[in-house]
């Protein structure tokens, strides 16, 4: 892993539902962000999104997200993309929270 | 009720159907996301941080049951049982699913609602005084100056790409509920000497980055050159707007650079033009309009002595109820911002309660407040005990109406995809902190605005403790303004110096509110009387001098 580079992911929005949905080393989407594909250089994070830019039909809005390696799967590292794990804190049976 | 007219329910209709076949376009891949987003925005529908966002307009906040019941089946049958009033007397919905969203539009067009231009760098749903056609101060109704305008903007070819959006709100009463002087354009209805009615016009105000208080363009504009006067501003703006820079194309920015004698000149000469070129408004179409916003017939009942009341019932007039034009009627000002709740949220259940109440006791009407409260215009003094007792068994007989409780806050983080922090929590925890109606009473009128980032949908600018949440190297930061004002005596708020984490904003809020009540006069001197009085330095000791402190030693 290159010096100073934070590993990102992948993310984005799903075309029908809006939710927030994470990009998988598989090609897949995902609503879990722990199943994420992990970039570990700068390199790797332009391929990744370019992949993750492939499926206009079912992902809007894709971006690079900044994570950390948490017992070898990624978390979110700012607060935004911590919040877009859970779903909004007024509500805490709405969003992807209410799954957990 | 101003009701729809077979040309507007037939534009409306157009337009679902029009949506209808972009959204089926979107999805068998026709059209790009990059095509189609500039026309689900057209249409309200926006994608926030967790899911879409419906946001559907109500012009000048006036609803009625029929129109209340069907938001509430909205938000049963496609979103999730709740909707959120704005500061922009608009209602929005946090949980589309895109492929529901027509069948939404269509049946928001059953009621004679819609989305259009809820979005977009257009002329924005038409805001006015939520106490209009009712208030005991005022000279005159606004809503049927903002219905013409809205007939006028709807769909207004030259402005539908303006270098911004422009909001337009107007004012009936000269106590200003309407924040006029925040808008691109406020109007503030008068008479001239003769009795003439007319309008002071406003112009060049706003928040967000810039924030301005908006500057008199027109000391009296009288009542029928309204349509061509703003068609001269609007085009001096749409011509002069800067459209390189998105944060200087708002008409506050032109105001302000090109200088108010200059921009008056240019929209003088502008308005020449238009007066020439416009006809002048039907008076039939006017008087049908006037008609729709008729006062409603009030009853003539004794009116009971309510000063033996219960307790909660005295606590809730004495807050939550105003003067009416008529001495036997009350505006009641539900409060939708209970202990612990998210400002201007409402369940469904409770969008129908209201419905009830409104038909039962309020002539059918129900008003938006841009403070995110939802007032009944029309309610007959006998009724207040009944419509108390409907109010609290529907959980919304809170009496915090212009207390510390009584919060504007954006949606923040917890949905706004602009947003650089949260602002629901914070509302949530000020309103914990100070539960106490006992205690909120004794400090008095107090309004506190939060903001999830430098946009301002949360009015902070003029709170009087204003609150906007920043992100400051990836952790949410809070700053404060002090002496905000947003009524006929605007003021900006004046920042405190540095932020706080979001952990220590509640305790720097109750700081500042201990030093107001420690320090006011009495009772009477209320918090903005107070900061005026004493300027910023006791507050501002308040808020930092522990961090002094600490730094000394
Ligand atoms: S102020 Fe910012 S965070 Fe709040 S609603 Fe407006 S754009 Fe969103």
């Amino acid at each position: 892993m290159a010096r100073d580079f934070i590993p990102k992911i992948a993310t984005g929005n799903d075309l029908l539902e809006g939710d927030v949905v994470y990009f998988t080393e598989s090609g897949d989407w995902t609503r879990d962000h722990g199943d994420a594909a992990v970039a570990g250089t700068e390199e790797q994070a332009q391929a990744l999104l370019s992949r993750a830019s492939g499926f206009p039909q079912q992902v809007v809005g894709v971006y690079l997200a900044e994570a950390r390696i948490v017992n070898g799967r990624p978390a979110p590292v700012h607060f935004r993309e911590v919040f877009r794990t859970r779903g909004p804190s007024n509500y805490p049976h709405h969003g992807r929270q209410a799954r957990a | 009720m101003y009701d729809y007219t077979d040309f507007d329910a037939a534009f409306v209709r157009n337009r679902v159907a029009e949506f209808r076949d972009q959204v089926a376009r979107r999805l068998d891949g026709s059209l790009t996301e990059d095509e189609f987003k500039p026309l689900r925005l057209m249409n309200g529908l926006y994608l926030q941080l967790h899911a879409y966002m419906l946001r559907v307009a109500i012009p000048y906040g006036t609803l009625n049951a029929r129109k209340m019941r069907q938001l509430a089946h909205i938000a049963d049958t496609w979103d999730k049982g709740y909707g959120h009033f704005t500061t922009r007397q608009n209602i929005q919905f946090n949980w589309p699913k895109l492929r529901d969203v027509p069948d939404i539009l269509d049946a928001l067009a059953d009621v004679g609602l819609h989305a259009i231009q809820t979005s977009g760098n257009c002329i924005r749903n038409v805001t006015a005084d939520h106490f209009a056609g009712a208030a005991a101060d005022e000279i005159e109704d606004p809503r049927p100056t903002a219905e013409l305008i809205r007939q006028w903007s709807t769909d207004h070819p030259e402005f539908a790409y303006l270098p911004r959006k422009f909001k337009v709100a107007v004012t009936g009463s000269p106590n200003d509920r309407a924040v006029t002087k925040a808008h691109d354009i406020g109007l503030r209805m008068l008479r001239d000497e003769t009795g003439a009615p007319g309008y002071e016009v406003i112009v060049g105000g706003g928040l967000g980055r810039t924030p301005m208080i908006g500057k008199v363009v027109r000391d009296f504009l009288p009542k029928a050159d309204l349509l061509p006067y703003l068609e001269a501003i609007l085009r001096v703006y749409n011509l002069s707007g800067r459209r390189d820079n998105k944060y200087k194309a708002r008409i506050k920015i032109l105001v302000h650079e090109t200088g108010l004698e200059e921009i008056r000149d240019l929209i003088e000469a502008e308005f020449q033009r238009t007066r020439a070129e416009l006809p002048p408004v039907d008076p039939a179409l006017l008087s049908s309009i006037e008609a729709a916003f008729a006062p409603p017939a009030l009853a003539r009942r004794p009116v009971p002595d309510l000063s033996r009341a219960d307790a909660g019932l005295r606590s809730f007039i004495d807050t939550n109820v105003m003067a009416h034009r008529d001495p036997d009627h009350a505006i009641v000002s539900v409060s939708m911002k209970p202990v612990g709740g998210t400002p201007g949220d409402a369940t469904s259940d409770q969008m129908r309660a209201l419905a009830d109440i409104a038909e039962r006791y309020s002539h059918d009407e129900l008003r938006i407040s841009h403070e995110q409260n939802v007032i009944l215009p029309h309610v007959h003094r006998a009724d207040l005990p009944a419509v108390y007792d409907a109010l609290r068994a529907a959980g919304l007989a809170t009496a915090n109406i212009g207390l510390v409780s009584d919060i504007i806050a954006c949606p923040g983080m917890d949905y706004c995809a602009l947003a650089t922090a949260r602002s629901i929590p914070i509302a949530q925890q000020i309103g914990t902190t100070f539960a106490d109606l006992d205690a909120q009473a004794d400090i008095g009128p107090l309004k506190i605005k939060i903001s999830g980032c430098i946009n301002a949908c949360g009015h902070h600018h003029v709170g009087h403790i204003g609150v906007l949440g920043l992100d400051r190297a990836g952790v949410e930061n809070y700053q404060i303004t002090l002496g905000g004002d947003g009524t006929e005596t605007a003021t900006l708020g004046e920042r405190t110096g540095p932020g706080f984490a979001y952990d220590e904003i509640v305790p720097a809020i109750t700081r500042l509110i201990e030093t107001y009540l420690r320090l006011r006069e009495d009772r009477s001197e209320t918090f903005l009387q107070a900061y005026r009085r004493l300027g910023m330095a006791p507050f501002k000791d308040a808020l930092y001098a522990q961090e002094r402190r600490a730094d000394a030693a």
